[in-house]
């Protein structure tokens, strides 16, 4: 029944989109096709205009990643947060998502593989996945799109975010699925 | 404080690299990384000309202030700096709604719509405004009504009840956004990040 549900909600929402805003427009007077071409050249702008954010934060992820970073410093977390109860399969997963989706998606899927996907590591994993977005990425992209260089509090309001997310996630996971 | 992160991430990973035996792999990611970065942000181009080609009809048949009006008592009080009809806020809602239904690819295209908007209300240039804060803070939260790529990743492999996790990602996915914009609304206002703080920090370096 759900999932049938989301299935036709993410098989139809883009169609309903495409075809419902230019039949309003139609319906309000506007050239629809003269409209469409006009918005749709901010789109090559906009694209090379968050090149040079994307390469700076990228680079960055990239190199810890690389390094190796990501790893130890779950291994260096782990004797800490195993003790309120958080499992050292999510610490890693938990620092690599805010920096990179591709990243902590593979991670997810490992956990998934090798615990199974109905048991409590799966769940609180897929979850801690979905409650979130990749901040930096986000950060880079939105703020790169419109030059915004000094990004004053929005770092450390959405890191806090997916701190809380993280917390929630495995409190919420307890108290539903059980360890 | 992006500056300082930055610096931070990049030595953190030369220094661990050093020690960890793998600084060649520190390179490799390096510059694999400035590429797909571009590879990424082509590839961003088409998908965004269609929906920024989408807004613009919303926008020209006033779709967008439409929304913006049925949302304001809301939008107002997270974006008082926002007139309630400005066109930002429409399409700040259409971003918000398709991250809600889970279509990403519509999501930041809307969004960066959105930013542009905001950039509009902005007097400093290159420095975040308060409303912009709020609204990144609402796209890193990641609201989802429906997390289809996990979902289908449970899915695939062969969970009994891969929608389980529906429930518990929209509690805590909630809970952080309410935690998110009360720690923007509190961080705005105090004075280390304050836009001035922030103008007098880019001539400093």
């Amino acid at each position: 029944m759900i999932q049938n549900a989301i299935g036709f909600v993410s098989l139809w929402a883009i169609p309903a989109f495409l075809v419902g805003i230019p039949l309003y427009g139609v319906c309000r007077g506007v050239k629809v096709y003269e409209s469409f071409v006009e918005g749709a050249k901010e789109g090559f702008q906009v694209g090379v205009r968050i090149i040079p954010y994307l390469v700076a934060i990228l680079i960055a992820v990239g190199m810890l990643r690389g390094a190796g970073a990501i790893d130890l410093l779950a291994h260096w977390l782990d004797p800490v947060l195993s003790r309120v109860g958080m499992p050292a399969e999510i610490l890693a997963l938990a620092i690599m998502r805010p920096l990179s989706g591709s990243g902590s998606l593979g991670i997810v899927t490992e956990l998934v593989k090798t615990h199974g996907p109905d048991s409590f590591i799966a769940r609180l994993a897929a979850t801690a996945y979905a409650s979130t977005e990749t901040t930096f990425y986000v950060l880079a992209v939105y703020f790169g799109a419109v030059g915004i260089k000094k990004a004053r509090h929005a770092v450390l309001a959405g890191l806090f975010a997916d701190l809380v997310s993280l917390i929630a996630a495995l409190i919420i996971c307890r108290l539903v699925f059980g360890p | 404080m992006l500056n300082v992160i930055w610096l931070a991430l990049i030595i953190v990973a030369v220094v661990v690299g050093g020690i960890n035996g793998k600084i060649e792999d520190v390179t490799r990611a390096a510059i694999d990384s400035a590429g797909s970065s571009v590879t990424i942000a082509i590839g961003l181009i088409g998908v965004m000309a269609l929906w920024m080609g989408l807004m613009k009809i919303a926008e020209d048949s006033g779709l967008v202030r439409l929304l913006a009006k049925i949302i304001a008592p809301v939008m107002r009080r997270l974006f008082p700096d926002v007139p309630a009809d400005h066109p930002a806020m429409g399409s700040m809602l259409m971003n918000i709604t398709a991250n809600m239904l889970g279509l990403s690819n519509a999501a930041t295209p809307l969004g960066l719509k959105a930013m542009a908007d905001l950039d509009r209300l902005n007097p400093t240039p290159g420095v975040a405004t308060n409303a912009m804060c709020m609204f990144l803070t609402i796209n890193t939260a990641g609201v989802q009504l429906i997390p289809a790529t996990m979902v289908s990743i449970m899915a695939a492999a062969g969970s009994k009840d891969p929608t389980v996790i529906i429930g518990t990602t929209f509690a805590a996915t909630a809970i952080s956004l309410l935690f998110g914009l009360a720690a923007a609304k509190f961080l705005e206002v105090l004075p280390v990040f304050s836009v001035e703080n922030a103008a007098r920090e880019g001539k400093a370096s």
